[in-house]
């Protein structure tokens, strides 16, 4: 009998390695494929279609490598850039989280408050970056601070409607216990109508921080005074044909995105994929 | 009661409730049942006549178990004592106290989703047990949840009933959930919701569960039944 349990035992350990690795397989794999896929059609593109004087279009992936990263001059600069840009998208995403959830949390404390306000975010929503920036540049200059604005505008409305959303998630049922038990605003907002938004306010986040990058890296294009950020690369970059430059600050600033939108990926799976039902954050 | 849209919900309602008194009110749906409930409890303010409730410690279980999803068992039975502002030793207390009360010890760590449904009655049950609540009332509070737990339910409840000593109303559309807990039934009419009948359950407590199967039980859910089918039509 001991022997028998035994040898289950360790025919279990057994199967269970194989099935983690098969796991790890199952979700790295296909993501590595489709990349493969991309770089040999980016190859082709480069090598098969472009004739050589029409190669500049796009550079092969290894010259990209090259002179974007492995060159010491560019790389500093990049990523001299790159901080910046992670600054201002900090910021903005910071002053985003404030502002939205001060905004939200009025909002789901009356109806007539959110009937007020909610037209105005969307209306601010809709407003193009491009038709406010000389606006912006009137009243902020054309340094970090309007960099920052332009940030905040765009990571604002995901944060705004998710935590809205989530705050008025909490069944009926919820708020009536709350109510038997003459629970005051302060309590009912903190014990039941915020952790019942935690799903939605990450989910949020999650979209806001990708969009703060965004809004950094648009807000450094348009405003360029001082240290030069992402935008100022592109832009300088795009005017000069420095294809591979180009590229490489693509690549950057797009994995900076990647890297907010997974960080709180990681603080969402902490905070509630415990007794979340629906937890597929990653 | 009227509601605002004109609907007459209840008419002439008028009961007493005391301590050791389990009262359940059966009804066809849609007769206000839950209406009745909501009054009571304050909820809901009569358009006209008055209630007399003891609210200051209400005992109240609700249709489904509305725990909080984001606290486990123990936190959720801490919740009314949280909010009515009982110190955290006597909380834990408590807490433990109406756990043993629902039989859900082993499970105080785990999260409601991975509760059964008749745990997650039993732990919303705890929850108003830590106030050890004067009155308690029970808004259809087994409905969702399938045949055998349902038994089970009921003859914990009505231990409970037996232990605590609450003041309780109960309300269902099961009959022989109704006798089988109570120590009086009252039967109301559809809308709008009146009281037609009413009976005494003579049976002893504690009520064991080859009490279903008695004949006198068997006459009484039959008596009941006849006055629901009359206020039916």
């Amino acid at each position: 009998m001991n022997t028998l349990s035994k040898k289950q035992e360790s025919s279990a350990t057994v199967l269970s390695q194989p099935s983690r690795i098969r796991k790890y397989t199952s979700s790295f794999l296909p993501p590595l494929i489709l990349g493969a896929g991309v770089l040999g059609v980016w190859y082709y593109i480069s090598y098969g279609l472009l004739e050589e004087k029409r190669r500049f279009l796009l550079r092969p992936i290894h010259s990209v490598i090259e002179i974007g990263f492995l060159n010491g001059d560019n790389r500093t600069e990049s990523l001299q850039a790159l901080w910046s840009s992670t600054e201002v998208a900090l910021i903005g995403l910071s002053i985003a989280i404030g502002l939205g959830f001060v905004l939200a949390i009025l909002m789901s404390q009356a109806k007539f408050l959110e009937r007020a306000i909610f037209p105005y975010m969307v209306t601010l929503q809709a407003i193009p970056i491009l038709a406010i920036v000389p606006l912006i540049s009137f009243w902020f200059g054309t340094g970090q601070r309007s960099r920052v604005v332009v940030c905040v505008i765009i990571a604002l409305f995901p944060i705004i409607v998710n935590t809205l959303f989530g705050l008025q998630s909490a069944e009926r049922g919820m708020h009536d216990l709350f109510t038997l038990h003459h629970a005051n605003r302060l309590t009912r907002l903190r014990k039941l109508m915020f952790p019942a938004a935690l799903p939605a306010i990450f989910a949020g986040l999650r979209i806001s921080a990708g969009l703060s990058v965004i809004g950094a890296v648009v807000g450094d294009f348009f405003f360029g005074k001082g240290e030069a950020g992402i935008g100022q690369m592109l832009k300088k970059h795009a005017n000069r044909l420095n294809g591979e430059e180009l590229l490489s600050c693509v690549i950057l600033s797009s994995a900076l995105g990647v890297l907010v939108f997974w960080i709180f990926g990681v603080i969402q799976n902490k905070a509630v994929g415990r007794w979340h039902e629906a937890n597929s954050a990653g | 009661m009227i509601f605002p849209d004109g609907t007459e919900a209840l008419q002439n309602i008028t009961f007493e409730l005391r301590r050791g008194e389990f009262v359940t009110i059966v009804g066809p749906s849609g007769c206000g049942k839950s209406t009745l409930l909501k009054i009571a409890s304050g909820l809901l303010q009569p358009t006209n006549g008055t209630v007399e409730v003891d609210r200051e410690r209400l005992g109240y279980v609700f249709q489904d178990a509305t725990l909080l999803p984001w606290r486990t068992v123990s936190k959720n039975v801490e919740l009314l004592a949280e909010l009515h502002g009982i110190g955290v030793q006597e909380r834990k207390k408590l807490v433990k106290e109406s756990i043993e009360l629902v039989d859900l010890e082993g499970f105080e760590n785990h999260y409601p989703k991975s509760l059964s449904g008749g745990m997650k009655m039993r732990c919303s049950l705890a929850r108003s047990l830590t106030l050890k609540p004067p009155v308690f009332l029970f808004d259809e509070p087994f409905g969702a949840v399938d045949e055998i737990t349902r038994e089970h339910l009921n003859e914990e409840t009505q231990l409970l009933f037996k232990q605590e000593g609450f003041a309780g109303l109960f309300i269902t559309h099961s009959i022989s959930e109704a006798v089988f807990m109570s120590t009086k039934v009252l039967v109301m009419s559809a809308r709008p919701g009146k009281i037609v009948a009413e009976f005494n359950i003579p049976f002893e407590y504690p009520r064991k569960p080859e009490l279903r199967f008695d004949a006198a039980f068997a006459e009484m859910c039959g008596k009941v039944s006849v006055e629901l089918r009359g206020s039916h039509s």
